[in-house]
């Protein structure tokens, strides 16, 4: 009797999971380009307040009609990372490309995903000083993150795409300003020496510095926009040498064809204006100039260094990339498992 | 006695302090401007669907967990076998263990590059990131309030009955039935509740397996991180007062039950689990 | 049964393990003693024991103004003992931060302390030691006392000297509860304490940010320290136990 009671137990339990798999299996199984459908899209941390916002603007068209949402937003590398483990995704949107060619590698995404006008760019922004209202300790230059006693967030590179874009920008700031390469390294290695803590996405360090910790935010200039649009105390600096962050976005390979319908929505100007709205510098240039974005006095592109590609390798190697040298050196491990 | 109202006092300023104060906050924080950011909160699609599938992910861990734990108690009281303490530490387990330890386990397991990965996705099955591995990492941390509850009331009302049930001819499904399980009734309903308690809780080992797909994988605990993340106190208030007000709710029945149950002494729940 | 347990418990703890040797004993090694890794274990065992010796203190506290004290509303403060074990613990943590956190109407902003690890712990920490004296002290013969009384003892030596003693096996183990409690939490201190190294990421949000780095084997070897830890504990009360019931005869 025992027995049959602790085999009923199992069968009950593997015909519940059974059951329940089945009903989460791929999305490819959902059709429907019009009248209804499900949508998964994964995203990196910031842009829920956007989508927020355009989801339901596409369901208001004729292409978007039923269509339902899933969405999730985390720190890009592991939202990508993720992808990769099995989590279902129809559409990506990453806070930088090599997220995304980690998921063409792994046959998720086709390799002619930024074959479009925009290189598969969404949203445009730049890396911003985000500091307390007033700006208190007068932060506004790179030098000025390095003096003494001031305390820097800044994300985790080894989860956070917007860390690895405010790297770069401060790295590409100390070349634009003259500075050799060896320079340019010393000067990150002093940098991380101001940083306390390293979350896991850009959201989590803002969440941080809006709780109250550290001087300075290196983050997105939407993020600062999105903070103070959510009545947080706060003002941003763009300093002048900085980078252009680039996000882009990008289909599944087995997604619907309303995947294809809503990233396409997403160029639209209605779309793209929502993007301005909410702080993030659209990339369709009629709607652009209908926002006055600050243009910093240099900018430059990750293209300078060229591409993520390789700059993936080059510093974000985690065992041999110059920041995993630096990390490795303040004692925090980046050994990847 | 001045003693005596100084240690009353230091004991409720305590209890204040930690738990009466922040609790209420809540509350009070989430009606502070009327009723409607609440019920606006409430109706959000997003916080609908969480909770149902937070009752969902319940309903199917905690009967589950309820059939094991009283086939297990039966074990464990009426039998002798060798192992019987590896068996004990087992069930005991899920009380010691970090659950962000739990959900890596499944993560190991279940997912594309886990032990079951590969055959999985070869036949389509979506364990990890999806409901079934939400399920699995709840019956984990929920499995030993059943079993730990219905032990000692089952060693308490011993074997007499069901024994004299035997002599006069009875099958040992109807002694069962008639006999063993309105003894142990309130045991069971006791083990109930708190399993139920703690399904509805969890968060750290589906924070790790679900993938936290809002609108598919996300509980009501994750429903509340998530809107702490987006800066939307109110909508993370709600969710937690609804929480809160479940645990309230399973604090009563806890109360109603723990005096039905004719148990040897009446320590932590988790107490029972470590004799 | 057996196929139950196994299914649920056994296979991915084993995977764990398996994990965790992933890299061989040198990468065991060399994650669990990373300046990071043994912060974070040194910060979670530490805090864990100051919350199990304030939880002895103000546990067995509580449980005597429970026992033997009486005032109006002792009936809701009993059944309140139990709300930490019924409430998420992300609940938990947000109704801290929201009391003691930058938008705290006090003014004290506890987030991102070690103060904030330890408060939270102390919320989900709370019942054990109550729960495991309660029961004890009102079963004791209060012979003793009265005795000791009318020798001329005063009261916190009759407590120190009669009641404490007796006491001492049930708080031992509501301290083990709680300590094996402590060391596991993750879901109180996550929003509170802000996950910084060295200052206040503790065991379990560590294992979280390696998992979610892609770092399992790491993730791995810390979660099988805890375990160990787990194990020990475990143990530790179960003979706790075993002295406390020869001790009552």
């Amino acid at each position: 009797m025992k027995l049959l009671g602790g085999a009923g137990a199992i069968l009950v339990v593997v015909v519940a999971l059974l059951a329940s798999a089945c009903g989460g299996t791929s999305s490819a199984a959902s059709e429907g380009s019009d009248g209804g459908g499900k949508l998964t899209l994964v995203a990196y941390s910031t842009p829920q307040e956007a989508f927020e916002a355009i989801i339901p603007a596409f369901q208001k068209t004729a292409e978007g009609k039923g269509v339902e949402f899933e969405q999730s937003y985390g720190a890009s590398g592991e939202q990508s990372r993720a992808v990769e483990a099995g989590l279902p995704a129809d559409v990506v949107e990453f806070a930088l490309d090599s997220d995304i060619t980690r998921l063409v590698d792994a046959g998720l995404v086709d390799s002619d995903w930024n074959q479009n006008e925009y290189k598969g760019i969404l949203t445009d922004s730049v890396v911003a000083f985000v500091v307390r209202k007033g700006n208190p300790d007068d932060i506004q230059t790179w030098d000025d993150l390095l003096k003494p006693g001031v305390e820097v967030i800044t994300p985790n590179p080894f989860t956070s795409g917007g860390a690895r874009w405010n790297i770069m920008a401060a790295y590409g700031a100390q070349i634009e300003q003259g500075k050799s390469k060896e320079e340019a390294v010393a000067y990150l290695n002093e940098l991380f020496q101001h940083v306390a803590v390293q979350d896991a996405s850009a959201r989590d360090a803002l969440q941080t510095f809006t709780g109250g910790k550290g001087d300075v935010l290196l983050s997105y200039e939407n993020e600062a926009i999105t903070a103070q649009q959510k009545g947080e105390d706060v003002d941003y600096v763009i300093p002048d040498q900085t980078i252009l962050i680039e996000n882009p976005v990008a289909v599944a390979t087995d997604a619907p064809q309303s995947a294809n319908e809503f990233v396409r929505f997403l160029y639209s100007d209605e779309a793209q204006k929502i993007f301005g709205e909410k702080g993030y510098r659209p990339v369709v240039k009629s709607v652009a100039d209908q926002f006055d974005y600050e243009t910093p006095t240099t900018l430059f592109t990750i293209q300078d260094f060229g591409g993520w590609g390789t700059v993936k390798d080059e510093f974000f190697d985690p065992e041999n990339g110059i920041v995993a040298e630096i990390e490795m050196s303040l004692g925090v491990s980046t050994d990847s498992g | 006695m001045r003693a005596r109202y100084g240690l009353r006092f230091a004991a409720l300023a305590y209890l204040s302090l930690l738990l009466v104060f922040p609790v209420g906050l809540v509350f009070f924080r989430t009606f502070e401007h009327g009723f409607s950011p609440f019920w606006n909160a409430m109706t959000d699609p997003d916080f609908l669907h969480a909770l149902w599938l937070t009752i969902l992910i319940a309903l199917i861990a905690v009967p589950l967990n309820t059939v094991f734990g009283v086939v297990c108690a039966l074990v464990i009281v009426r039998q002798r076998f060798r192992g019987k303490a590896v068996l004990n530490a087992l069930i005991d387990l899920p009380f010691a263990l970090s659950p962000v330890v739990v959900g890596l386990a499944f993560f190991l397991v279940y997912a594309r590059t886990g032990w079951f990965g590969p055959w999985l996705d070869a036949h389509g099955i979506q364990i990890i990131f999806a409901l079934p591995a939400m399920v699995l990492a709840t019956i984990f941390v929920s499995l030993p309030f059943v079993v730990r509850e219905v032990v000692p009331v089952l060693r308490e009302i011993g074997t007499e009955q069901e024994e004299a049930a035997w002599t006069l001819g009875a099958s040992p499904l109807a002694t069962f039935r008639r006999i063993t399980l309105p003894a142990i009734r309130w045991g069971i309903t006791y083990g109930v509740v708190l399993t139920t308690a703690r399904a509805l809780g969890e968060f750290g080992a589906v924070s790790v397996v679900s993938g936290n797909l809002i609108g598919r994988t996300q509980t009501l605990t994750l429903h509340v991180e998530n809107r702490f993340q987006a800066f939307d106190l109110v909508g993370a208030y709600t969710a937690s007062v609804v929480l809160a007000v479940l645990a309230l709710m399973t604090l009563f029945f806890m109360n109603l039950f723990r005096k039905e149950t004719p148990r040897v002494d009446s320590g932590p729940p988790g107490d029972e689990a470590l004799r | 049964m057996i196929g139950y347990l196994s299914f649920i418990v056994l296979i991915p703890l084993a995977a764990v393990v398996w994990k965790s040797t992933g890299s061989g004993l040198e990468g065991f090694w060399n994650a669990v003693t990373s300046p990071a890794a043994l912060a974070s274990l040194k910060l979670t065992f530490g805090a864990s024991m100051v919350v199990a010796l304030v939880n002895a203190v103000m546990g067995t506290l509580i449980a005597w103004i429970l026992v033997r004290d009486d005032f109006p509303g002792k009936g809701l403060v009993n059944s309140l003992i139990d709300l930490p074990f019924a409430l998420p613990t992300i609940v938990a943590g947000l109704t801290l931060l929201a009391l003691y956190g930058p938008r705290g109407p006090i003014g004290i902003n506890l987030a991102y302390t070690r103060m904030a690890v330890i408060a939270a712990l102390l919320f989900v920490t709370l019942p054990f030691v109550v729960r495991s004296v309660q029961p004890v002290l009102r079963e004791l013969d209060r012979e003793m006392e009265e005795a000791a009384a009318s020798l001329g003892a005063g009261g916190f030596t009759i407590f120190r000297r009669v009641v404490l003693p007796n006491l001492a096996p049930a708080i031992l183990s509501g301290v083990a509860l709680a300590f094996a409690r402590a060391v596991g939490e993750f879901g109180a201190v996550i929003l509170i304490s802000g996950n910084i190294p060295f200052k206040t990421q503790v065991a379990s949000v560590q294992i979280f940010s390696a998992i979610e780095s892609d770092r399992p084997t790491a993730a791995a070897a810390i979660s099988v320290v805890l375990l160990g830890l787990s194990f020990l504990t475990l143990l530790a009360i179960d003979v706790l136990r075993r002295w406390g019931s020869k001790h009552e005869s």
